[in-house]
């Protein structure tokens, strides 16, 4: 068991901070610190053409799809020093962490070829087309329909809660291909263009004020036959598979992120005299070990994984950041008092990072699976307890 | 990087289960519970596996690991409430190996029963000690019972029973503030081990107790209600498990972040075995309030874990104060 690292991986993590650095304060300066989905994301899809040139992309990839092959330590390094200059969120997250990794491992050797490189070099941007409107942590529940029709598979029906899909080039659906099946058989994995007249992406207006996510609607939609990645009625498996991608270095990345929100709340506290309050101090230290707790976790998680097996941290991981980043946006409130709940932006329906933490962090503990159904996979999964009986109409 | 056990100590794992599980058996406990809260006869199965100095040099007999395999070994004794003065007694050890002192080291290796009181706490297993380490002046004494008193009430968790003890007579050493910090750090980590463990129990007791439960013609297991506290359980457990190993690590490794990680993981794993135990006694309703269950013993040994060598808001504060929040206002 050993937390530090090589020579050679610190040799590694001055290269790519010595790249980063120098990347994030001369020609992208302006996306150093962005923190929010949706703000300058042509810069932003620009920022990640860079990171592709020099093959920063998705490092931990096979070199032949512009990767690295990097190692699970090089991966964790990338992760850390990427959030520690300022990088800004990826806005082809989905693509890299999800689809790309799924593609690999069900994918064939065209549709790799043909997708892989697009998404490492930043020339397509993936969202993700899940949950509908009847259909939220049960997937088995999904209606969209899609069909055969010559060279195509036609698609119909509507996604809800599609994040960034106003910026996106391409959406991997689930849709119902077999009409007469219930639940999770009948159900096939589409790689679908968004640039055509039969999508339509309407944006949903958050209780932050901000349009993160959408709504996409697909009225005779077509994709070519080639794209359904496993075989036809399969879907489900794939889309499972997927979702166990979800867990990997991103998290570090993300990590980062939170970092950054805890050291405004400190700075916040010790600014307006709170951090004197023994009561506050307890909390800032409670959050201060749950973030570090994240941290081990995840390399706990990655070091099982580079091993080919899983660690139990990896049912827990989603309520754990998820409870704790919501507490940590009650915190700021509690820091920040009334002065939190005005706004700054000059008539703007918009807060600045810790009010916006608050209610954003609304959401954390609902998409990717609510804290509700976390705890019914860890009691069924990971403890073994008896399932739930689920009953669905016909 | 690589945070996982090795071969090795996936082993020495299970050979301290295996042991602990063969030998703390609840009988064996209670019957030291009812006696001086120490079950003689697996102390010194312990010592002679070399548990008990597992993080000692070999030249005065240890086994030249480090902390990582002393928390592994306090995980398994804290997995069943062992009755014995573990913590304490490899508390000392760090302290007087701090110190070179040799000869001390020896004499508790051989079976002799070593404890620590830190200023102003009591000494675990005192009554049974045989030499006593005493915080004082920055630094710790070192004394033979003859020179100590040592005051005994009847302790809540009788498991570990607390002493208070006085130097009255003269020391046999002074140890430095470097071994009393040692003492510290080996002590924090083989409290939070020991709460993991303990933790862990508490899940994996009551999963085995409602999955066999029936209640309106069902495992209770299968209600939301008992699934999703059991969940919360093991969020808290993970969570425990890495704040363990990583201030293990990171004093092993002699990492930047090393103090920070052992306030961590004795606030964490300590807080998380109080909500687990608690959590246990409820999930096993009325049977899990009385004597016969070993619930009890869990709930007692959490609360024990909590207070000793500092309570999680002590804890806490020396956290607020290593990322600069300063100090406390007046």
């Amino acid at each position: 068991m050993k937390l530090g690292f090589t020579e050679a991986e610190e040799a590694f993590r001055v290269e790519a901070a010595t790249w980063l650095t120098a990347a994030l304060t001369g020609p992208f300066a302006d996306v150093r610190g962005v923190t929010s989905l949706v703000e300058m994301p042509e810069r932003r899809r620009e920022w990640e053409k860079y990171l592709a040139a020099s093959r920063w992309s998705c490092i931990g990839w096979p070199a032949q799809y512009g990767g690295r092959d990097a190692t699970l330590a090089q991966q964790v390094i990338f992760a850390e020093e990427y959030a520690r200059a300022g990088g800004p969120p990826r806005l082809n997250h989905l693509g890299i962490e999800l689809i790309g990794p799924t593609i690999l491992a069900y994918g064939t050797d065209e549709q790799k070829a043909r997708f892989l490189p697009a998404i490492a070099n930043g020339d397509h941007i993936w969202c993700q087309g899940y949950s509908e409107p009847g259909a939220g942590s049960d997937l088995g529940g999904v209606r969209t329909k899609a069909w055969r029709e010559g060279g195509d598979w036609v698609i119909e029906g509507q996604k809800v809660w599609t994040s960034l899909a106003q910026f996106c080039d391409w959406i991997f659906v689930i849709a119902r291909t077999d009409p007469e099946s219930v639940g999770s058989k009948g159900l096939s994995f589409l790689l679908v263009p968004m640039d055509q007249d039969g999508v339509t992406v309407r944006n949903i207006v958050q209780m932050t004020g901000e349009s993160e996510f959408n709504e996409t609607f697909f009225d005779a939609a077509r994709t070519d036959a080639a794209n359904i990645l496993g075989e036809p009625g399969q879907g489900w498996g794939v889309a499972m598979a997927l979702l166990g991608f979800e867990r990997g270095v991103s998290t570090l990345g993300q990590q980062m992120g939170f970092r950054n929100e805890l050291d405004d709340l400190i700075e916040a506290a010790r600014a307006n005299g709170s951090a004197g309050d023994p009561v506050i101090r307890q909390k800032i230290a409670q959050a201060e070990i749950g973030l570090r707790l994240m941290r081990y976790g995840a390399l706990r998680m990655l070091t099982a994984s580079a091993d080919g097996g899983s660690n139990p941290a990896a049912f827990t991981y989603k309520i754990q950041w998820a409870n704790w980043r919501q507490s940590l946006g009650e915190l700021a409130m509690e820091v920040l008092g009334q002065a939190g709940e005005i706004s700054d932006a000059h008539g703007e329906y918009a807060f600045s990072r810790l009010p916006h933490l608050f209610l954003y962090s609304r959401a954390d503990t609902i998409y990717g699976g609510t804290n509700e159904i976390q705890r019914n996979i860890i009691a069924e999964r990971a403890l073994g307890l008896p399932r739930e009986a689920r009953t669905r109409a016909k | 990087m690589r945070f996982a056990f090795t071969d090795e100590q996936a082993m020495i794992a299970e050979t301290a289960n295996d042991l602990f599980v063969g030998e703390a058996t609840s009988e064996r406990t209670r019957a030291a519970m009812a006696d001086a809260g120490c079950d003689r006869a697996l102390w010194d199965s312990l010592s002679a596996t070399g548990f008990v100095g597992v993080h000692m040099p070999g030249d005065v007999g240890g086994s030249e690991l480090g902390m990582v395999e002393l928390a592994i070994i306090a995980e398994a004794a804290g997995r069943q409430v062992a009755a014995v003065p573990l913590i304490a007694t490899q508390a000392a050890l760090s302290a007087l190996q701090a110190d070179g002192r040799a000869d001390l080291i020896e004499r508790v290796l051989g079976g002799q029963v070593a404890t620590l009181a830190l200023a102003g706490g009591l000494a675990p297993h005192g009554t049974i000690a045989d030499l006593f380490l005493i915080e004082q002046d920055g630094g710790l004494v070192v004394a033979d019972r003859d020179a100590v008193e040592v005051g005994a009430g009847v302790t809540m968790d009788q498991t570990r029973p607390l002493a208070q003890v006085k130097l009255t007579g003269a020391p046999i050493a002074t140890l430095s503030a470097k071994a009393l910090d040692v003492a510290k750090h080996t002590g924090w980590i083989a409290v939070a081990a020991d709460a993991l463990g303990g933790a862990q129990a508490c899940l994996d007791r009551t999963v085995e107790y409602v999955k066999e439960r029936q209640q309106f013609g069902q495992a209770i297991g299968g209600f939301q209600a008992i699934k999703h506290r059991l969940a919360d359980m093991m969020v808290e457990i993970e969570q425990a498990r890495s704040a363990v190993y990583w201030a293990a690590c990171a004093v092993d490794e002699g990492a930047e972040d090393a103090e920070l990680a052992l306030h961590s993981a004795k606030a964490f794993a300590a807080d998380a075995y109080a909500t687990c135990a608690g959590a246990m006694i409820q999930l096993h309703g009325g049977i899990g309030f009385t004597w016969e269950h070993d619930a009890h013993l869990f709930f007692k040994r959490a609360q024990a874990d909590r207070t000793l060598f500092g309570s999680s808001a002590q804890h806490r504060e020396a956290i607020a104060q290593i990322i600069g929040l300063g100090a406390i206002a007046a």
